[in-house]
């Protein structure tokens, strides 16, 4: 006896020591961990080209830097002097790209860019531009213009650009709507709300610079002279939220795992009234966490925020194995612990491995977020199982002593003996159930990408207001040329250009954006300065060509001069835009990733109606042009989230599949196994039925949810279909305790304001006491 | 109104003249059977609903070495929208909707096949184009009688009576005045009939209406 109890001990030091060597390893590697809340968790491993695009646009495309601002509260004249302080503010501050509030402070700048360089800009400048009959009908337009009211503005223009590129290129520009204007700055439809737009200069997926860029704002809000109290500032964008949703997470998951916490401690204390229970009690608990966060950081570079909230309602789960340990080994000597280990540990190893089939398949996940929940329940039960069971035991003090709970479990056992007459009111209640998903089958599923987002609704409706206000419209269509270089795929876009420009003057497009407006290819500038003709021939083409014209060819000698100039000049590179406004345009449109070149060609939809992507395809189709594509973002981003879905619903399918199939192998009996699932099954169905009926959509997160209940109500299942039928009171109360600290830890989530976690909580917390109550009513009836 | 610069030029002392001039300044109100002056006539403009006149443009352009004109049909509703459709010598149309104004030009493209005619839009929201609007909100707050905005953009004087009347707008804001000099809107009742702009450069238009 005494050289077992030594071995004991030895081996117990052993256990000890490699756990806390474990527990070392894992606080090392969280330390070192990356800890994200973007959605990119939440989207594919393996995109295909037109994912790859959306990917890239989320994480840093221009959208995903634009901060919109509202200034609200006083009078126009109030917002527009604050809209003007505060973009003084900000134009100094080098964590923003551009700054427009509507003041023209580049409109100088932009002008001579595109003045100086429309000889090279200008899509009109051709040979047969230049030839008599070119000039001739040019330069008769010009004058068309010059009597129109809008005369005026090319007045002065007309000596040096008769031809008028200038026109030609403003009418290019300005094809977008404008916000309205009060005091040169811009306002809502409305007048209520000035407007600014601000390009940050760090992407929108670095949340830090983020925070950064909105702190600035709001101290040059705070700052500013003709603040009063009455004064509101609104922010939105892409940024802003991804800034907004990692405040939430944070706060959310700190304040949920300590309400878990703390509701579990109490459910424990009031089990075990020993504070040294407590403590140990929650060891496999904080085993598990780290374990899980470790793995998941290893696994996957980095760790969601979502997957932290999850994780603490997985603590909910990890208290069960203390709670079996220390209720079911009631008796303070070793052999009883040893006896436990006997009796009961093979039943909670099995409830482990079910639940380790179960989340095994979100691992196949190709969404990193599933298979981050995966990994994390699958690492964190294993360890706090294993700790439990190995680490545990051997802590316990030899007067380890909880407080009995043979009268629970002597109520409890009664009460099991009634339950299985409830049976049939059951099945009654199954078949309603039924009733109801087949009623809802049509919208059971949220199949909007947005239902994953943790941005608020007001957030979101804010959004919507201001991009309504500021008459930009989100980007819906783009036609995207890839190559090599950035000469090469600026030639694309030329190519692009010219076919969609016959789009254009169908009436299928308003418009459309293409960086090579504002940046030419070398090949398309050398072909223009090729078209302008030396000056004698010039001189002698534009007296004939004004002939019978109301003008005289003398005053076009300024024109001679530009075009001489024009010819030699040197070409633009992108370096030459930097002072301008195009920059910013140039900079969204035109993507460098390694080697590889991006020109983003957006498109308008006409006024009032959608494109018919039809006839831009066919026209892409005959027109056979290389490395173009042409991809819609929303139906892109809607595509992701159903095949997300679906995968999601086949990985839970086949977790099931391979629950069945372990029950199977271990108790080779269909019958069993039947019974095990039953109770499980009809807990999914119900809470399912019940989630309908409350008017809550689907998400992946509720599936999530279900396969959760299958795993935790397993362990009840499996107790109740011992087939020792060994079903102690102590055992029923173990259960009790253990699907109430479930229910805390997951609980607590259905009241969190971000949508993912409240989904999980409101299944996992109905599903558990469902799972335990069906398991109790559908147990073979001889146990006891 | 004539009779007042008369007498303020002769040897009177202003304090003795005075009764006189308050006497005079009534003879053209009393000479009409109801009170006539801007407010009554920007009132009776404001009742136009609607209207439809053809017209012939002078432009005189120093650039260009001969005057050109026009001519087509105007069409207003109240108190916003103005569409101006020139018939000859080439199609081309103005349409101004509140802050909105779309000019729509006949453009032809050279190409060695033969002449393309295009027609070429633009889109301009006035308040972006103050150059502009000095222009057409002088014509468009006529016709609307909108006192109140022509007031905070020129400086009014109304001479003539209510069957031959001529309005003289002046920009009130300097920049403005260096390009535009006077424009002065004449008519008779509740209907105009003659636009004349006057450019501080010297380029002029005459606009000659006819009701319909």
């Amino acid at each position: 006896m005494n050289t077992v109890m030594q071995t004991m001990i030895k081996k117990g030091r052993l256990a000890i020591v490699l756990w806390l060597i474990f527990i070392i390893g894992c606080g090392i590697i969280i330390s070192r961990s990356e800890f994200t809340t973007d959605l990119s968790a939440f989207l594919p491993r393996n995109p295909t080209p037109a994912q790859q695009l959306l990917l890239e646009q989320i994480h840093d495309g221009l959208a995903s830097r634009l901060i919109l601002v509202g200034i609200e509260g006083a009078d126009p004249v109030t917002h527009a002097a604050l809209s003007k302080q505060i973009a003084q503010a900000l134009r100094t501050n080098s964590a923003f790209v551009s700054v427009n509030n509507g003041e023209p402070v580049t409109a100088d700048q932009d002008q001579a860019y595109l003045f100086n360089n429309r000889y090279l800009l200008s899509p009109a400048v051709t040979p047969e531009r230049f030839s008599v009959e070119g000039l001739h009908s040019a330069i008769s337009n010009s004058i068309d213009l010059l009597a129109s009211p809008a005369g005026l503005m090319v007045k002065s223009l007309l000596p040096r650009d008769p031809t008028g590129e200038m026109v030609q290129l403003l009418g290019q520009f300005n094809s977008g709507s404008r916000p309205q204007m009060v005091d040169n700055t811009w306002v809502s439809r409305d007048g209520l709300r000035a407007l600014l737009l601000l390009q940050t200069k760090a992407s929108g997926d670095n949340t830090d610079a983020q925070q950064a860029a909105m702190s600035a704002i709001q101290h040059a809000f705070d700052n500013a002279d003709s603040r009063t109290p009455a004064t509101k500032l609104l922010m939105t964008g892409p940024g802003v939220f991804s800034v907004t949703a990692r405040d939430t997470i944070k706060s959310q998951v700190s304040r949920l795992a300590l309400i878990s916490i703390v509701l579990i401690a109490s459910l424990l204390l009031l089990v075990c009234r020993s504070f040294s229970a407590l403590l140990l009690g929650f060891l496999p608990v904080i085993s598990g966490a780290l374990a899980g966060i470790a793995a998941v950081s290893l696994g996957f570079g980095s760790v969601h925020g979502i997957t932290l909230g999850f994780g603490t309602a997985l603590i909910g789960e990890a208290v069960d194995y203390s709670i079996y340990l220390f209720v079911q080994s009631e008796q303070n000597d070793t052999n009883d612990q040893q006896n436990w280990s006997k009796r009961f540990w093979p039943t909670i190893r099995l409830g482990v491995l079910t639940s380790i089939f179960g989340f095994s398949s979100l691992l196949l996940s190709g969404f990193p977020g599933l298979a981050q929940l995966g990994l994390y329940s699958i690492a964190g039960l294993i360890v706090a199982a294993t700790v439990t069971r190995f680490v545990l035991p051997h802590l316990l003090p030899s007067n380890f002593r909880i407080h009995d709970v043979s009268t629970i479990g002597l109520t409890l056992s009664s009460l099991v003996q009634h339950a299985t007459k409830l049976r049939w009111p059951t099945v009654l209640l199954l078949v309603v159930a039924c009733v109801i998903l087949i009623q809802h089958r049509a919208d059971i599923w949220n199949d909007k990408i947005s239902s994953l987002s943790p941005v608020s609704q007001a957030e979101v409706d804010l959004d919507t207001s201001l991009r309504a206000d500021m008459g930009a419209p989100d980007v819906r269509y783009l036609v995207v040329a890839s190559g090599a270089s950035q000469e090469s795929v600026l030639q694309i876009s030329e190519q692009v250009a010219i076919q969609l420009q016959t789009l254009v003057d169908k009436g299928v497009l308003a418009g459309f954006e293409s960086p090579s407006r504002y940046l030419p290819s070398t090949a398309m500038q050398n072909a223009r300065q090729a078209s302008l003709p030396d000056t004698t021939i010039l001189m002698a083409r534009l007296a004939q060509a004004t002939q019978d014209l109301p003008v005289n060819a003398e005053l076009f000698k300024p024109f001679l001069e530009d075009i001489a100039e024009a010819g030699s000049q040197a070409l633009l590179q992108a370096v030459d835009i930097e002072q301008t406004s195009m920059a910013m345009a140039v900079d969204a449109l035109l993507i460098q990733r390694k080697n590889h070149w991006t020109a983003l060609l957006p498109l308008t939809a006409p006024e009032g109606t959608e494109i018919d992507t039809r006839q831009v395809r066919t026209l892409f189709n005959t027109a056979n042009l290389s490395g173009v594509l042409f991809v819609d973002m929303k139906a892109e981003s809607d595509n992701l989230y159903s095949g997300y879905l679906n995968e999601a619903i086949l990985l839970s399918l086949g977790g099931l599949i391979a629950i069945i199939g372990l029950l199977l192998w271990i108790f080779r009996s269909p019958m069993h196994v039947l019974r095990i699932i039953t109770p499980l099954a009809a807990a999914v169905i119900t809470t399912t039925a019940g989630l309908a009926i409350l008017g809550q959509q689907l998400t992946i997160l509720h599936l999530v949810g279900l396969l959760l209940v299958v795993a935790v109500g397993s362990n009840y299942a499996l107790f109740f279909n011992r087939t020792d039928n060994l079903l102690l009171p102590r055992t029923l109360a173990s259960m009790l305790f253990a699907n109430l600290t479930t229910v805390a830890g997951f609980g607590v989530l259905a009241f969190a304001d971000v949508s993912v976690l409240q989904a999980m909580g409101v299944t996992v917390a109905p599903g558990v006491i469902l799972a335990l109550i069906y398991s109790a009513i559908f147990a073979r009836k001889s146990h006891v | 109104m004539m009779p007042i610069v008369t007498i303020s030029c002769t040897v009177f002392s202003l304090d003795r003249i005075r009764p006189l001039i308050m006497l005079l300044m009534l003879i053209p109100i009393a000479s009409h059977a109801e009170h006539w002056d801007i407010k009554q006539l920007m009132h009776d403009l404001a009742q136009v609903q609607s209207s439809h006149a053809f017209f012939v443009e002078k432009k005189s352009i120093a650039m260009l070495t001969a005057p050109l004109e026009s001519s087509g049909e105007l069409i207003y509703t109240a108190p916003n929208h103005l569409e101006k459709r020139t018939i000859k010598p080439k199609p081309e149309s103005m349409i101004l909707d509140h802050d909105d104004l779309i000019i729509e030009l006949d453009t032809q493209q050279y190409s060695p096949t033969g002449n393309q005619h295009s027609s070429q839009k633009y889109h301009l929201q006035l308040q972006n184009y103050p150059e502009i609007a000095v222009f057409i909100e002088s014509i468009r707050g006529t016709l609307a009688g909108d006192l109140t905005a022509l007031q905070q953009n020129y400086q009014i004087s109304l001479v003539g009576n209510i069957n031959s009347w001529t309005l003289s707008l002046i920009p009130s804001n300097y920049k403005m005045q260096a390009i535009v000099e006077c424009i002065d809107i004449s008519g008779t009742n509740d209907k105009i009939q003659r636009i004349k702009i006057s450019q501080t450069d010297g380029d002029s238009s005459l606009m000659l209406i006819e009701q319909q």
